[in-house]
């Protein structure tokens, strides 16, 4: 594939690849919440590096921090609600140490986000048209009229019908996926560098789902945009992403390619993830298989391995699994997997219990 | 690979008990400008819808987003007033039925709700947003309320000390967990349920999927599911409709619809599913609708559809083509529908 190498800003990507940094480089980050009942450690140390032109996917348990890590990216959290330690270097440029002043600068031409729930995003007092005519003219000096019609332009590209007269419904006007569009709309408006787009999908149906994903490449092959994609559709990220990250329990517990999480995927909670969703190009079976018990409180989180409690080879591992949190560690070529089974038993549980049900 | 369905308790027979019919079901919402707030128009959210739900079957609507599928669920549970039709649930006409006289009606029809966030009040604990329903309509449990909520919390996966906790301290699938919860307090009839499973990743969604389909079995319910996941929507429902721009296209049991979609929309929707496989990526053949998504406030004319329909003829800009049965319970709105029986060979949405 060719890549449009012109459009990255050629002095600082050197600059930036000569420290060893990618264009996002995630630094043991971590966010807890201190609340009534304790810490919350919602995201408990990762670490991930993303360069330009390419789609990260983030999978994971409801729960397991995947908001939380995409808010701190983009310096959403309350201030004093949460405690932030760890690098998010963005371009060479610290987001963790940086003010909140700095950062809300870079928010819309340098980084957005799709947020999961649209209604948090938008406001219920101003019209959709509104909202992305001013998040235009933060970062483009441009006359209300020229932001009106990009924010027309850009209603149409995401699919609401009629944009000329939509433009000036207000939010609750809109059914739920004409929200979500509204506010994929007012996300892509800046052509951000670095696009995060949390469960950007859920509200929608198939055939305009498709249609964001590929407004999302287009805007990765227009603009060389980072982007990472969070979503609970394994469909979506098989379609998306390069890299994919598992999440359970506030860390990343398998990351690999795409190919490899889906062809060869080495952890037993991805395996559960995989053998859990029904599939259409599958016969269907009578009852799906839920991977058992729930998610782990992340103020006590289970000793040992946070999955011990809900997995099926915990007891392979001689106790460790129940007192040892497995380190991510790399099994070769990058794939990275936290969990103690040796490569003995890891390949042949896959091979005769889980990659036949597949 | 082909969506095979060898699955032969699959449809339910079509004999049961009917507990909920729906005969021209329209629902305009008025648009006003000015000082005067005059009526300049309307949204024509639902435009004509007659279906019937069986006692004890799940029936799904499906369709493009903003084509009508909650404004059809908030009819049923008559959180909107119908602009025209019938409704008639349990042998009752209750389309117009007065608030003191739908009480009643309230325990037996719940509706779980699209958006998790929007639909739990922040300043509730759990325990009194899923017990609220007991509070209003005056149901006392064995054991108390606080008893009652936490096993209804246990039962939706949640654990029973998040009883005083609050709404913001949850994530998005949690929430949804509290709203399904509050939802089967009073034991309902009939569920109407917006996109329940959306919100939830894959392990907890199977769970949750598992468990509308136990208590379905154990109370004999019956669901009308809203969902846009046509994988979960094949694995659960009983019989599917299809919806475009406030009308039905088609209607048809499980596997008649993913096996042998008639409707040219209905091929086109199965045909965009991601396919969770990456090998997948380069050939998925799709059918990529062309032309703009009409507007509800001026919808086409004769087949909605004609202005993105591949197979569109000047018929269909004329003639609104009637919901027909073609084959035995598969009924299509289509002048030139696929796979009619006898026709040529199968053609399914997924690609192969
Ligand atoms: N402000 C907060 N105070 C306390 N706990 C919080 C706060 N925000 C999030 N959490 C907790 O942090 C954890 C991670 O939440 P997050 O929203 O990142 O989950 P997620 O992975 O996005 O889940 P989902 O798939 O359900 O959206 C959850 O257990 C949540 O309850
Ligand atoms: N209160 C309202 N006032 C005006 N228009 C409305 C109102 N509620 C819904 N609509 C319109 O009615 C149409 C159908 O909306 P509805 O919410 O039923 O769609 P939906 O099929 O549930 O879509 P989604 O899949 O996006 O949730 C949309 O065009 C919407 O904008
Ligand atoms: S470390 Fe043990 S409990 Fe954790 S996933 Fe591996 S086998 Fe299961
Ligand atoms: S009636 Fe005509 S336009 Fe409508 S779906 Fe059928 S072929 Fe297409
Ligand atoms: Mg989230
Ligand atoms: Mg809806």
């Amino acid at each position: 594939m060719t890549e449009p190498q012109d459009l990255v800003t050629p002095q600082d990507t050197v600059q930036r690849i000569e420290r060893g940094e990618a264009f996002l480089d995630v630094r043991d980050l971590k966010v807890h919440f201190p609340t009534d009942d304790g810490v919350v450690k919602s995201v408990d140390g990762i670490s991930f590096r993303l360069e330009r032109g390419k789609t990260l996917g983030i999978v994971g348990e409801s729960g397991s921090g995947k908001s939380v890590t995409s808010l701190s990216i983009m310096g959403l959290h309350k201030a004093g609600t949460a405690r932030i330690s760890g690098e998010v270097f963005l371009d060479g440029q610290d987001l963790i140490s940086a003010s909140r002043e700095e950062v809300r600068k870079l928010r819309g031409k340098r980084m957005a986000m799709i947020f999961q729930d649209p209604l948090s995003a938008m406001h219920p007092f101003y019209t959709v048209g509104h909202q992305i005519i001013e998040a235009y003219q933060v970062h483009n000096d441009v006359s209300k009229q020229v932001a009106r019609k990009h924010a027309v332009a850009m209603l149409d590209r995401v699919g609401i019908p009629q944009p000329d007269k939509r433009v000036d419904a207000y939010p609750h006007q809109f059914s739920g996926g004409m929200r979500q569009r509204a506010m994929i709309a007012m996300a892509l408006s800046c052509d951000p560098d670095l696009l995060i787009a949390d469960e950007p999908t859920t509200a929608l149906d198939v055939t305009v789902q498709a249609q964001i994903l590929d407004l999302i490449r287009d805007l990765q092959r227009e603009f060389n945009s980072a982007v990472i994609i969070i979503t609970h559709d394994l469909g979506v990220v098989a379609e998306l992403a390069d890299d994919i990250q598992v999440m359970y329990a506030g860390r990343a517990i398998e990351y690999s390619t795409a190919e490899d999480i889906f062809d060869r995927p080495q952890h037993p909670y991805t395996w559960g993830l995989l053998g859990s969703m029904p599939r259409i190009d599958r016969e269907r079976s009578d009852r799906l298989i839920p991977i058992k018990g729930t998610p782990p409180s992340l103020i006590n989180v289970p000793p040992g391995c946070p999955f011990n409690p809900r997995c099926n080879y915990a007891h392979l591992n001689g106790g460790l699994s129940e007192t040892e949190r497995p380190e991510l560690l790399d099994i070769g070529n990058g794939h990275q997997v936290a969990c103690h089974l040796t490569p003995e038993l890891r390949k042949q549980s896959w091979e005769t219990d889980i990659k036949p049900k597949l | 690979m082909t969506t095979t369905d060898t699955d032969s308790t699959a449809a339910k027979s079509p004999t049961g008990e009917e507990l909920l019919s729906v005969t021209g079901l329209v629902k305009h919402f008025p648009i006003r400008r000015g000082v005067l707030q005059r009526q300049t128009g309307a949204v024509q959210a639902v435009d004509g819808l007659d279906f019937t739900v069986t006692k004890g079957e799940t029936f799904s609507l499906v369709g493009e987003s903003g084509c009508g599928k909650t404004t059809t669920g908030r009819l049923l549970t008559r959180l909107l007033e119908p602009t025209a039709g019938k409704i008639v649930f349990e042998g009752r006409d209750i389309t117009h039925m007065s608030e003191g006289k739908i009480r009643p009606l309230r325990k037996d029809v719940q509706m779980i709700f699209q958006d998790p966030y929007g639909s739990l009040n922040p300043r509730h604990t759990v325990g009194k947003i899923v017990g609220a329903p007991y509070k209003l309509q005056h149901v006392k449990t064995e054991g108390g309320t606080k008893k009652a909520v936490q096993e209804l919390l246990e039962l939706v996966g949640l654990s029973p000390e998040h009883y005083n906790r609050y709404p913001h301290e949850f994530s998005g699938g949690q929430r949804q967990r509290i709203g399904i919860a509050r939802t089967l307090a009073l034991r309902p009839k009939l569920i109407v349920a917006d996109e329940p499973v959306s919100a939830l990743d894959v392990s907890i969604q199977a769970q949750v999927v598992n468990l509308l389909e136990d208590l379905q079995n154990e109370f004999d319910l019956t669901y009308v599911m809203i969902a846009h996941d046509l994988s979960v929507v094949r694995h659960v429902s009983d019989r599917v409709a299809v919806m475009y721009l406030g009308k039905i296209v088609e209607i048809a049991d499980r596997v008649d619809l993913y096996e042998t979609p008639m409707h040219p929309y209905t091929l086109a929707l199965l045909s965009a599913v991601p396919i969770p496989d990456t090998k997948r990526r380069a050939r998925q053949e799709r059918i990529r609708l062309q032309g703009d998504v009409p507007s509800p406030i001026n919808p086409p004319p004769a087949c909605r559809f004609h202005t993105r329909c591949w197979k569109a003829q000047d018929i269909c800009k004329t003639v609104e083509p009637p919901l027909l049965q073609l084959a035995p319970g598969h009924q299509t709105a289509c002048h030139f529908p696929e796979n009619q029986p006898g026709g040529d060979a199968p053609k399914t949405g997924t690609a192969g």
